[in-house]
């Protein structure tokens, strides 16, 4: 087994990680008191080929594979979860699909944008009553004289909302094949008359990310707005999940990252009983423990990515990875602001929006009960 | 013109510094890094060649082992357009004499209009290559340049004094180490990451760029580490408690009166 990374993987997590020192740390904690889009980070990350890792050149992305991918986002969260969600949804969920499944057309017509990240890209699969159990879409898609007539609702979906925000791929269900419900995806632009992307939810962390419910009332779209062939919408959206976890996953393990390297700095600092908290046991107990699990999830988290580039399936380690890295950061975080004490309760210290911003790594993107689901089928249970 | 920077892969900022008490030499056996000091040369090339002069091309040199051709990567895609390793077992040891020597052999070769480098290594923390080098190529040399403009064959350089600023002007070719203030380098992009392998790259050993093997190596070098010891732990200071502001003040004046620092 191989555990380097290669001179470019390792270049690039160096340069992420200089990037979110220099230029993210320093507008974190601002960013998430106002509750403002990053859009000067996003453009600076655009510049770089942060917005468009793993996809072609000729594209205009980097070319990079998903372990570049995977290191950058988990960079990107060890100082801030907002910013490093922007870009995983933009990248996993937004372009993958039109890069994964878009016609010669639609890739000329949103990759360049895409991937410069001068435009944005949302996924929209989570509905009121259907997220993983996306068989129970209610949004429909009727063809009506060469159009997609679309009507329906999604919720929670990410960067829908920005001044930036160059389209949505939703899954809609497009007909009633045989009994079973026919789920297609549709690309539909911002702007589309019938679409409207509603006011921005009031979260419990990732503050500075961009999620909106959206609507959809006689919104029609061009029947070429249809992604791959038409009644692959199930398939499709399942590939582009587990595609995500590994992003997700690698959130889990920069977070606790992130959580740990501020516990030891302060543990160091902070003195009590004539000495610095990090010479008694107890807070020792604590950060070992917590390194000798990161550096477990983040292997995992390394393979699943390893595996996703070698074409081998990679469902099961993803979804595990998934699993362990979004309560390992649940858990970090919380020890983090304990060894904080009262200050880790206070907003400025990085440790409190951690730990805000940590529990959505359960829930987001298939919660822990379906990883479970997931973990256990692939055990042929 | 011609601008070659000189380069060194150091130990990552963030890895614990060591020395190995059996070599005296620090141990290099973690994670390592583009010196940060040399990035400021590099960007300070690109700004030359950005600013309108005529720069034909940015070469990036280093010595170091096999491992060093990452700080090489990195350079190159910082901007150098190609990059020289002068690799070799005979140059182990080296210390900042034959070290200067070597590079200055490799620059012969090379015959830049411009050397470039950063300040201070962020291992050994010299400061002093850049002078060896020059005196070797028999080049004028400035350090700690933060401001820099090339025009007609001559660089007018704006040196940061301990007293202030001095303006220099010296005639191409010069050998020019940059203090860290000079610029903010930029971000390798990853289009330049993703690229950097493909920028030609010349290994060469000690013989051929005509390195007179008793000159460098540890044998070579005409010092020798004799001993190391970290520096002595300072003395716990004085506090004072500021309980009445005018009592304090003289409490302070009375300390620093005592010592003769006023």
């Amino acid at each position: 087994m191989d555990f380097d990374l290669t001179d470019e993987q390792r270049l690039l997590r160096d340069t992420v990680r200089d990037f979110a020192r220099k230029e993210v740390a320093p507008v974190a904690e601002e960013l998430d008191r106002t509750k403002a889009f990053p859009y000067e980070l996003v453009s600076k990350m655009g510049e770089l080929g942060l917005m468009g890792i793993p996809f072609p050149a000729e594209h205009g992305g980097g070319g990079a594979d998903t372990l570049s991918y995977a290191l950058a986002v988990e960079e990107l969260t060890r100082i801030d979860s907002s910013v490093a969600i922007t870009m995983a949804a933009h990248t996993s969920l937004g372009t993958m699909p039109i890069h994964l499944w878009g016609t010669d057309e639609q890739k000329d017509d949103w990759l360049p944008q895409l991937t410069s990240g001068s435009r944005l890209a949302a996924f929209g699969l989570t509905e009121p009553e259907a997220g993983s159990d996306a068989g129970n879409t209610k949004t429909i898609a009727r063809l009506e004289d060469g159009e997609w007539v679309i009507n329906g609702a999604k919720q929670f979906i990410t960067n829908s909302g920005t001044d930036i925000s160059g389209c949505v791929t939703i899954t809609a269900a497009t007909g009633d094949g045989d009994g079973r419900k026919e789920i297609s995806n549709l690309i539909v632009p911002n702007g589309t008359p019938g679409y409207e992307a509603g006011e921005p939810y009031r979260k419990m962390g990732w503050n500075a990310s961009d999620t909106r419910p959206l609507t959809f009332t006689d919104c029609r779209v061009p029947e070429s707005s249809l992604l791959g062939r038409r009644g692959d919408g199930f398939k499709q959206f399942m590939q582009i999940l587990d595609g995500g976890r590994i992003g997700v996953a690698a959130m889990g393990v920069g977070l606790a990252q992130g959580a740990l390297d501020e516990a030891i700095a302060y543990a160091k600092e902070r003195r009590a009983f004539g000495q610095p908290i990090s010479k008694f046991q107890a807070i020792q107990a604590k950060i070992a423990d917590l390194s000798a699990q990161i550096e477990a999830s983040r292997l995992l988290v390394y393979r699943a990515a390893i595996e996703k580039d070698r074409g081998d399936p990679f469902t099961l380690t993803a979804a595990q990875a998934k699993l362990i890295t979004g309560r390992l950061a649940v858990r970090a975080t919380e020890e983090a602001v304990q060894i904080h004490g009262g200050y880790g309760y206070i907003e400025e210290y990085p440790v409190c929006r951690f730990y805000r911003d940590a529990k959505i790594l359960t829930i987001g993107e298939g919660t822990d009960e379906v990883q479970q689901m997931v973990i256990a089928r692939q055990l042929g249970c | 013109m011609k601008i070659c920077c000189l380069v060194k892969e150091v130990p990552d900022a963030a890895v614990e510094k060591r020395i190995d008490p059996e070599t005296k030499r620090l141990d290099r056996s973690g994670e390592k890094n583009l010196n940060p000091f040399d990035t400021h040369a590099i960007e300070a090339a690109m700004q030359v060649k950005e600013g309108g002069a005529p720069v034909e091309e940015i070469v990036a040199v280093t010595m170091g082992p096999d491992s060093a051709v990452r700080a090489l990567h990195k350079a190159v895609a910082l901007g150098a357009d190609r990059s020289v390793h002068l690799t070799d077992a005979a140059l182990e040891g080296s210390d900042v004499a034959a070290t200067g020597y070597a590079l200055a052999k490799v620059l012969e070769k090379e015959s830049p209009d411009l050397v470039l480098l950063g300040q201070q290594s962020d291992d050994g923390e010299c400061y002093t290559i850049g002078a060896v080098v020059a005196d070797h190529l028999k080049m004028p040399s400035l350090t700690q340049v933060i401001k820099m403009d090339a025009a007609d064959g001559k660089l007018t350089c704006e040196r940061q004094a301990e007293y202030g600023y001095d303006t220099v002007e010296v005639e191409l070719p010069a050998v020019i180490s940059v203090g860290d203030a000079i610029n903010e380098p930029r971000y390798p992009s990853l289009k330049a990451i993703m690229g950097a392998k493909k920028k030609p790259l010349d290994s060469h050993g000690a013989g051929d760029v005509g390195i007179e093997p008793d000159r460098v190596g540890q044998s070579g070098s005409r010092t020798a580490v004799l001993e190391l010891r970290p520096p002595p732990q300072k003395e716990a200071g004085e506090i004072i408690e500021d309980e009445d502001t005018n009592e304090t003040v003289e409490k302070i004046v009375v300390w620093l009166d005592e010592r003769k620092l006023i």
